[in-house]
């Protein structure tokens, strides 16, 4: 039997596996999925919690959360592609004019 | 209850039990090649089967809604426009081996470990209860649900949402906006250009005629040699460079001469009159 604590676990997991993915890789878009992953891991914990509970609350607050995850890869990205234009390069570490 | 009922339950649980662990396997497992995957497209692939496999489990857990967003929106959308940036950028973009900061990986793994510690301390001591009994809104009434909810107490979040949307359009289309550093030319000056180039016609078609007219089989010349001017610039260049050849016609036998060099890099002629009085002959 499947408990909501299952699926709370998958979550962390699939959370930690995308923030060792922000903190250790360097291809600006790469860094990107793995944001999208860690939102995509806590948006299962969203709706794990809402079944737990027997309400639609989390469900909800999961639906904003996409949303909004669409709405930043869209600026990112936008981002991305005017550095790429200007630097030729999609490594983090190529954008460093604002570094003291 | 019956038997017939119980037993059909308990299937259904088991079901869903082996659902989930082979659906939790491959994310987690699509996830780590994501993190270890060298090649950007790589990722955005594995990223899709890991986003796929949270929509079935989306469906189990009784949101049948935000599976399908989960599947139109993120797999469709947010991944197409990660693979259209990937095509930008360059779809061989890939990691570079060298650390630019010493004992980052081993910092992140560390930093990593003592957060999986840490959420796993919490979810232990939090009270995680079986799932609640499926009513209404879990079964035929999950999209009127969602619905009441999102347009009763959460209409003024719902309201700022679409504001912020409006505005991430915005910001993309400023962002992804390229300032003209040059005049636009006039038709004016693009024909008056065109005459003084040397050659006002248009390059020469690809194709031996009648016969041939792949885009990569070059026009030939009168003596048989092919046209480096009617093919694609990169495929003329490859040939240039000694990295590849021009498909031979497959019928006929035809001396393929040496490949007439053309001056500048894409191209077109300069100030080469043998070879465009040549062309002028191919043309008839």
């Amino acid at each position: 039997m499947v408990s909501p604590a299952h699926f709370v676990a998958l979550s962390v997991i699939l959370f930690v596996i995308g923030a060792v993915g922000v903190l250790a890789r360097r291809n600006a878009i790469i860094i990107f999925m793995c944001v999208e992953l860690m939102l995509n891991a806590v948006n299962l914990a969203f709706v794990a919690f809402a079944r737990m509970h027997g309400n639609l609350n989390g469900q909800v607050i999961a639906f904003f959360v996409m949303v909004i995850a669409a709405a930043e890869v869209v600026v990112g990205l936008a981002i991305l592609t005017s550095i790429f234009r200007s630097r030729r390069s999609a490594s983090v570490d190529d954008a460093n004019l604002l570094k003291y | 209850m019956k038997p017939g009922t119980v037993l059909a339950v308990g299937m259904a649980q088991e079901t869903q039990s082996l659902a989930f662990w082979v659906l939790a396997v491959v994310a987690v497992a699509a996830a780590l090649g994501m993190v270890l995957a060298r090649r950007a497209v790589h990722c955005a692939v594995l990223l899709a089967v890991v986003m796929l496999s949270l929509a079935v489990l989306y469906a189990m857990l009784g949101a049948p809604f935000l599976a399908f967003v989960q599947v139109i929106v993120y797999t469709g959308a947010v991944l197409m426009l990660f693979l259209f940036v990937l095509m930008i950028v360059g779809v061989h973009s890939a990691d570079s081996l060298v650390e630019t900061i010493r004992g980052q990986r081993f910092a992140a793994i560390l930093v990593a470990i003592g957060m999986l510690v840490l959420l796993c301390l919490i979810i232990g001591n939090a009270a995680i209860g079986p799932s609640a009994p499926s009513s209404a809104s879990y079964s035929s009434g999950n999209l009127q649900g969602l619905a009441t909810l999102i347009f009763t107490t959460y209409v003024f979040p719902f309201e700022v949402t679409s504001a912020l949307l409006i505005t991430a359009a915005l910001g993309a289309m400023v962002l992804a906006h390229r300032e003209r550093t040059t005049p636009k030319p006039t038709q004016r000056e693009l024909a008056r250009q065109r005459v003084l180039s040397g050659r006002a016609a248009p390059l020469p078609g690809p194709g031996v005629y009648a016969r041939h007219n792949a885009v990569d089989m070059p026009a030939l010349l009168p003596d048989g040699s092919p046209s480096t001017l009617s093919v694609n610039p990169v495929i003329a260049r490859r040939v240039e460079l000694g990295t590849g050849e021009f498909p031979t016609p497959p019928s006929e036998t035809l001396s393929s001469g040496e490949v007439v060099a053309s001056d500048d890099e894409d191209g077109r002629p300069g100030d080469q009159p043998s070879a465009d009085d040549e062309h002028e002959g191919a043309r008839w």
